[in-house]
C-alpha cells in the first residue's frame, strides 16, 4: 500500500502527540529537585482547566488570547482590504497597469523571507536610533522616551504591521487567481447591460469570490492563532498595556505562553497542555465554521 | 459629432488619472517592500557608530565594510557563546534538504496511491487527509515532545525531519495536480508490460509529476528553512551545536552581550541573502504556485 507510510508517520508523530497532549492536560506534574523519584505525577481531572483557564490564574491565558486576537485583527483587516483593492486593479482589463508582474513579485517578496530574521530587522529599524524612528521624527511625530519597542501598544502595532507587510502580497495573489477564475462572460453581460466598474465589482466579483475570501479568512485565522516568531523576537523588553487596571504583556501570544510552561524554570506540563487543548478546540471551531459555510454553498 | 469626441477625451483623461494614481500607490507599496532590505544591505556595511548616527543611507566601502562586520560577528558569536552563523546555516541545510525530499516524495506517493488505486477505504482515507489539513502542529507540541523523549530523539534532528513524510497539504496539492493532468492509462499500459507497481511509480509517474513536485519542493523548503518554533523546543538543550538559522537569529537577539549593530546587520544579511537570491530566480514559479494553492475550494 502506497499510502501506508503517510498514515504510519501521521499516527506516530501527529495523532499520538495530540492524544498525549489531551492526557497530560489532566495531570499534575512537578519536579522537586532532580532525578526521577523527585517527580510527582497525579491525575487531577479538570483541575488544570479550572485553575489556569477559568479560575483566578486564568488572566495570563485570556490576556494571551486577547493579544493574539488583537494582533490578528490589526493585521488581517487592512491586509484583506488592501489585497482586494490591488486584486481588483490588477484584474481590471479596461485599465491595465504596466509592470503588473513586477509589482506582484515585489509585493510577495517579504512573505518568503524568514520571519525571525525580518522581525529582528524591524526590531533594529524601529529601535531607538533606527531609520524608521528617525523618519518619524523628521516627519514631526512625537516619540515617547525609551523608544517604541518597550511601549505596549506601539510594539503590538509594529508586530501587526510586520504581519500585514509580510502577508498582503500572498493574499493578493490568491485573490487575483480567484477573480481570474470567474467566467468572463458574466462581465461581458454586465457591460452590455451598462454596469459600471464599481457595480461589477460589488455585484459580480465579491459574491463569487466569497468561497476564496472564506478560505483566506480561515487559513489566516488559524495561522494567526499560532503566531510565534515575530512576537517572540519583540518580547525582550516585556512591553505591557493597561487593560481594566491590569498590566497585560502585550507581546505574549498563546503559543508563546505554552512554550513558557513547557520548558525551563516555569515548567508545568499540565498547565501548558490545558492551554494547548483549548487552542486545539478554538482552531477546530474556526475550521468547522468554515467547512459548514462552504458545505452549505455546495448544496445550493 | 463634436460632443462625442469631447466625451471620449474626458473619458480617456479620467482613465489616465486613475492609472497614474494606481501606479503611484503600487510603486509606493513596492518601495515599502524593498526599503527594509535596502537598509539591511546599507547597514551591513556600516560600523556600529555609523548605524547609531543614522545619517548614512548608502553602502560604505561595500564589500570591505561587510567583511569587517562579518568577521566581527563571528568573533562576537564566539565571545557570546552562540552558535557561529556558518554552522547554523549548514545545520539548517542539513535539516531542510532531507525534509523537503521526504515531504515531496511521500506526498506524491500518497496522492498516487489514492488516485490510481481503488480500495475499500479510499474515500475515508482521502476525507481523513482533507480533515487533518487544518490542524496545526503547534497544538500537539506537548505530546510531540513527550514522544521524542520516549524515542530518545530530543536534541536530535530526527523529529524535525521524519514528520515531513506526512504532510497533508502537499498530498492535497499533488492529488489536485494528478487528477487534472495524469492519465491512469499509462499505469495500466505499464502493468500489461509487466512492470511492478513500485517501479511504475518511480520510473513512470514521478517524472510526469515533476512540475508539481518542484513547486511543492520550493514551498516545503521555505517553510522548513524558516521554522523556528518546533526546532527551538526540540533542540533547546543543544542549540549551540545543532541550532538552525532562525534559532541563531533568536540567540543573537536574546543575548545579553553588548550589541554591535554593524555586526548584527551583517548577520541578518547573511541569513536573508540565500532565500532572497533564490527568490529572484524562482519568483515566476513561486508566484504561480501561490496562485495555484489558493484556488482550492
Amino acid at each position: 500500500m502506497f499510502i501506508a507510510p503517510f498514515f504510519i508517520i501521521f499516527l506516530i508523530f501527529q495523532l499520538y502527540p495530540l492524544i498525549e497532549t489531551f492526557r497530560t492536560s489532566f495531570i499534575y506534574e512537578i519536579s522537586k529537585g532532580h532525578g526521577k523519584k523527585a517527580k510527582v505525577i497525579r491525575t487531577i481531572g479538570f483541575d488544570n482547566f479550572k485553575e489556569y483557564i477559568f479560575g483566578k490564574n486564568g488572566t495570563a491565558f485570556w490576556a494571551a488570547v486577547g493579544v493574539t486576537i488583537v494582533l490578528w485583527l490589526c493585521n488581517f483587516i487592512p491586509q484583506i482590504l488592501l489585497s482586494l483593492l490591488l486584486a481588483a486593479w490588477f484584474t481590471d482589463f479596461h485599465n491595465k497597469l504596466k509592470f503588473e508582474g513586477t509589482y506582484k513579485v515585489i509585493m510577495y517578496l517579504p512573505n518568503i523571507i524568514t520571519a525571525a530574521s525580518l522581525a529582528f530587522l524591524f526590531y533594529a529599524l524601529f529601535g531607538v536610533n533606527g531609520v524608521f524612528i528617525e523618519m518619524f521624527k523628521a516627519l514631526g511625530a512625537k516619540i515617547p522616551d525609551g523608544g517604541l519597542l518597550d511601549h505596549g501598544w506601539y510594539s503590538l502595532f509594529i508586530i501587526a504591521f510586520i504581519q500585514f507587510w509580510m502577508w498582503y502580497g500572498n493574499t493578493m495573489i490568491v485573490l487575483i487567481a480567484g477573480i481570474m477564475g470567474i467566467s468572463p462572460s458574466l462581465y461581458e453581460a454586465a457591460m452590455v447591460d451598462g454596469a459600471t466598474g464599481r457595480q461589477q465589482f460589488f455585484k459580480i466579483t465579491l459574491p463569487l469570490l466569497k468561497p476564496i475570501l472564506q478560505f483566506t479568512l480561515v487559513t489566516s485565522a488559524i495561522g494567526g492563532l499560532q503566531m510565534y516568531d515575530i512576537p517572540q523576537l519583540f518580547n525582550a523588553g516585556k512591553p505591557v498595556v493597561n487593560f481594566r487596571g491590569k498590566n497585560i504583556d502585550s507581546t505574549t501570544t498563546i503559543v508563546m505562553l505554552i512554550k513558557k510552561y513547557l520548558i525551563g524554570t516555569t515548567k508545568n506540563v499540565g498547565r501548558a497542555s490545558a492551554y494547548s487543548v483549548v487552542l486545539f478546540f478554538i482552531t477546530l471551531g474556526v475550521s468547522l465554521i468554515f467547512f459548514f459555510a462552504t458545505a452549505e454553498k455546495k448544496k445550493k | 459629432m463634436s460632443t462625442v469626441s469631447v466625451n471620449y477625451t474626458e473619458d480617456k483623461r479620467a482613465k489616465d488619472i486613475t492609472k497614474v494614481v494606481r501606479t503611484i500607490i503600487c510603486v509606493f507599496l513596492c518601495i515599502l517592500s524593498i526599503f527594509p532590505f535596502y537598509m539591511l544591505i546599507v547597514n551591513a556595511t556600516l560600523s556600529h557608530e555609523q548605524v547609531l548616527k543614522c545619517r548614512t543611507f548608502y553602502p560604505q566601502g561595500m564589500i570591505s565594510g561587510f567583511i569587517r562586520n562579518f568577521k566581527g560577528l563571528n568573533k562576537w558569536c564566539k565571545d557570546a557563546q552562540t552558535i557561529p552563523i556558518g554552522k547554523a546555516m549548514l545545520n539548517s541545510l542539513i535539516v531542510t534538504v532531507p525534509t523537503t525530499i521526504l515531504q515531496v516524495y511521500f506526498a506524491s506517493l500518497t496522492a498516487y496511491g489514492i488516485v490510481v488505486y481503488n480500495f475499500k477505504w479510499k474515500k475515508a482515507a482521502w476525507g481523513f487527509i482533507y480533515a487533518i489539513m487544518m490542524i496545526p502542529t503547534q497544538v500537539s507540541i506537548i505530546g510531540f515532545i513527550a514522544l521524542c523523549r520516549k524515542l530518545h530523539m530530543m536534541g536530535t534532528w530526527w523529529p524535525l525531519i521524519l514528520p515531513a513524510m506526512a504532510a497533508p497539504t502537499t498530498v492535497y496539492f499533488m492529488k489536485q495536480y494528478m487528477e487534472a493532468g495524469f492519465s491512469v492509462e499509462i499505469v495500466e499500459a505499464a502493468r500489461i508490460d509487466g512492470a511492478n507497481e513500485f517501479y511504475i511509480f518511480n520510473a513512470i509517474a514521478l517524472p510526469l509529476l515533476k512540475p508539481a513536485m518542484a513547486t511543492q519542493a520550493i514551498f516545503g523548503f521555505v517553510a522548513c528553512w524558516n521554522n523556528l518554533y518546533v526546532p527551538s523546543l526540540i533542540l533547546a538543550t543543544n542549540k549551540k551545536t545543532l541550532g538552525t538559522l532562525p534559532m541563531f537569529i533568536e540567540m543573537v537577539k536574546s543575548n545579553d552581550k553588548q550589541r554591535n549593530w554593524g555586526y548584527i546587520y551583517s548577520g541578518i544579511f547573511t541569513a536573508v541573502m540565500p532565500i532572497l537570491v533564490a527568490y529572484l530566480f524562482l519568483s515566476k514559479y513561486i508566484v504561480a504556485g501561490v496562485a495555484l494553492g489558493g484556488v482550492k475550494e
